[in-house]
Order: structure tokens, then sequence, then C-alpha cells
């Protein structure tokens, strides 16, 4: 449901940056950490942007996967659902090394 | 701006330009937030915001804490739902300054509605300005208020696996206390497989294990919160 007020804040952005051009496509980058649905976010821009210059704007949403790395044996890997322990030494040593990205990347704009 | 291509249709030719932007979603909140903060900072007012899923015991917390608090902390408190002022009557009555901010549909609080609340509350005469946000382990992670501390309420009866299936309100943490201990001989919860997802996500945490009920642990939490509050607001 926070996906109206994540919205707005992409239009708000997207609309600076296109100063006065038409916007085409809107690059995101989301990590796997920062949750968001992406027909959710497409539902509300169709409905907030409508009468923009990004109303007909594609929203492109690159996802970045969740990255730990384990302390103790140095491997990098994606965790599972139920557990962070590192697959490769079985050590809970491990820290978020990746996955927390939540940006307007860039735009295409006419 | 380096990548643009042509192509054309048949009646015309446009180009695309590639605009790098960069900025974070949620900038302008977090924006706002820095502002609440620096006000906080000003007024010398400790700011906490408690975030937790629906029934984990927000309220019992906020009220026991209100209680242990009386006499030592001047407290104001906010309180965020999506509808009723039961929880703000609660506060009123324990004779607390008190805002109520109705969410509407929304699924948490943001630095605008928290600025809002912020101007209700008689800051020159508080010490501390408790928030209670939204009953949600998602949405209230990813919007920063501006307090000092950020929160989160686990319970036992929720189950262990919560780290797991929500990292991001985990992550955005800087303490934790574990409510309803008091349930552990009754339901079924791997504190070493929980605290070890805790751990991960948010290294070296402080953590209160402690029950409403029974009252067992509440003076660790609310002792540690008065230190927290008088380092950040009597200036050395």
């Amino acid at each position: 449901m926070h996906e109206l007020s994540v919205t707005q804040s992409i239009l708000d952005i997207v609309l600076q940056h296109a100063k006065d051009r038409k916007v085409q496509q809107v690059n995101l980058v989301i990590g796997q950490f920062s949750s968001i649905v992406d027909d959710s976010v497409q539902f509300y821009w169709d409905i907030i942007a409508k009468d923009t210059l990004a109303a007909e704007a594609q929203l492109h949403f690159k996802r970045i996967p969740g990255e730990m790395t384990c302390n103790s044996c140095g491997h990098v890997f994606h965790p599972g659902s139920e557990t962070f322990l590192c697959p490769s030494c079985e050590s809970s040593a491990v820290r978020v090394s990746g996955g927390r990205e939540f940006q307007v990347d860039s735009i295409d704009v006419e | 701006m380096c990548d643009g291509h042509n192509h054309s249709h048949p009646t015309h030719t446009h180009t695309t330009t590639r605009v790098p932007v960069a900025e974070q979603i949620l900038s302008a909140n977090d924006r706002i937030a820095q502002r609440n903060h620096s006000l906080l900072h000003q007024k010398h007012v400790y700011g906490i915001n408690i975030m937790a899923s629906p029934g984990a015991g927000k309220t019992s917390v906020l009220l026991k804490t209100l209680e242990a608090l009386k006499g030592r902390l001047k407290i104001g408190v906010i309180e965020g739902d999506p509808a009723g002022s039961i929880d703000t009557d609660r506060a009123i009555a324990a004779g607390m300054p008190a805002v109520q901010v109705n969410t509407g549909g929304e699924c948490h609080l943001d630095a605008v509605m928290m600025e809002d609340a912020l101007s209700q509350l008689p800051l020159d005469d508080l010490d501390l300005v408790v928030v209670e946000n939204v009953g949600n382990l998602i949405c209230p992670a990813n919007f920063r208020l501006g307090t000092h501390l950020n929160l989160v309420i686990a319970s036992i009866p929720e189950g262990d696996d919560k780290p797991y299936k929500y990292p991001g309100m985990y992550m955005g943490m800087q303490a934790l206390i574990i409510n309803k201990i008091d349930l552990l001989p009754y339901v079924p919860f791997d504190m070493e497989y929980f605290q070890q997802g805790v751990e991960v996500l948010n290294p070296g945490i402080t953590t209160f294990p402690l029950s409403c009920q029974t009252g067992e642990g509440l003076d660790a939490w609310t002792d540690w919160l008065v230190e927290q509050a008088h380092a950040e607001i009597i200036p050395e």
C-alpha cells in the first residue's frame, strides 16, 4: 500500500529532471531488501502521471538480488528465504553486501 | 545524455536521450525527516519511532514505558493509525500530550505527517516524543521520520522467521524489543534461529527480551531508553 507515495515520489523526481521534455522511460533500480510491487507502482503511475509529460512513460524495473558476504570464508551469495547461513561453510557470520538499492537511475526523454 | 539513439517512424524522426538521475526515490521524504530531526535536536527532545506488526504489543509496551518514565522524562505521544483514536485517548488519559495521526488508508507514517504532528506538541516542555507507527512490517521501514531511534517490537507468537521474511524492517532499526517472552513455554519459537537472522541484518543491535504481562525485562529497556535520551538531549 505504500506504493502510492513511492510512485508520487518517483513522478516528482522524474518531472524535475525531465525539464519540459516528454518522458519515454523511467529506469528504476530496486534492491531485493527494498520492497515494492512493480504492478502496483505502474497502476498508480497510470493514474497520477496522466496529465503530465510523463503520461506515456514506461517504467523499467532493474531488480538487484539480495547479496550477502561470509565473514568467515569470503563467499558471496544470494540468501535463501529461510536461512542466511553461508552455503559454502555454514557460518552465520555473514553480512548484507547488496540489495538495498532504491533509486531512480535515469530517464529517457525525447 | 550520452547513449541517445535515433529511430524513424513513417512520418517523423525523434531522438531519445538518456538523462542520468541517480536519486533516492524517497529523497524528498528524507529531507523533511532531516528537518524534523534538526527540530527535535534544537528543542532537546529525543524521538523514538516504534514499528511492529499489528498485535506485537506496541501499545502495551508504550503504556508500560510511559508508566515507568513518569517523573523521569516529560513525554509526548504521536499515534499513527489508519483510523480511530483509541490509543491516543489512552495516552491522554495517562496524562500525556498526544496527537492522533489518521493515515486514511496509508500503511505507514511519513516525514510530512511527523512534521505536522510535531507542530501540535509542546516541544519546549518535552524531553521525549514517542511515535507509535502503523502496525506493518513492510512500509514503515522505508519512510524515515527524523527520530533518533527506530525501535522494532517483535513478539513470540508471531514466529521466529520474521527477520528472514521482512529483512528491510530488521535492517532499518537501532533497537529491538522481543515482547511476550512469558509465552515461550507455550509457543514454538527458536530464539537462536531468530537472533541469528537479526544479527546478520543488523550486527550488534541492542535487544531487550521482555514481557508486558509479567514485567520481566521492562526495567532494562526503560533504563536504557532514559540513558539514551539523556545522552542526546542534555548537551555536554
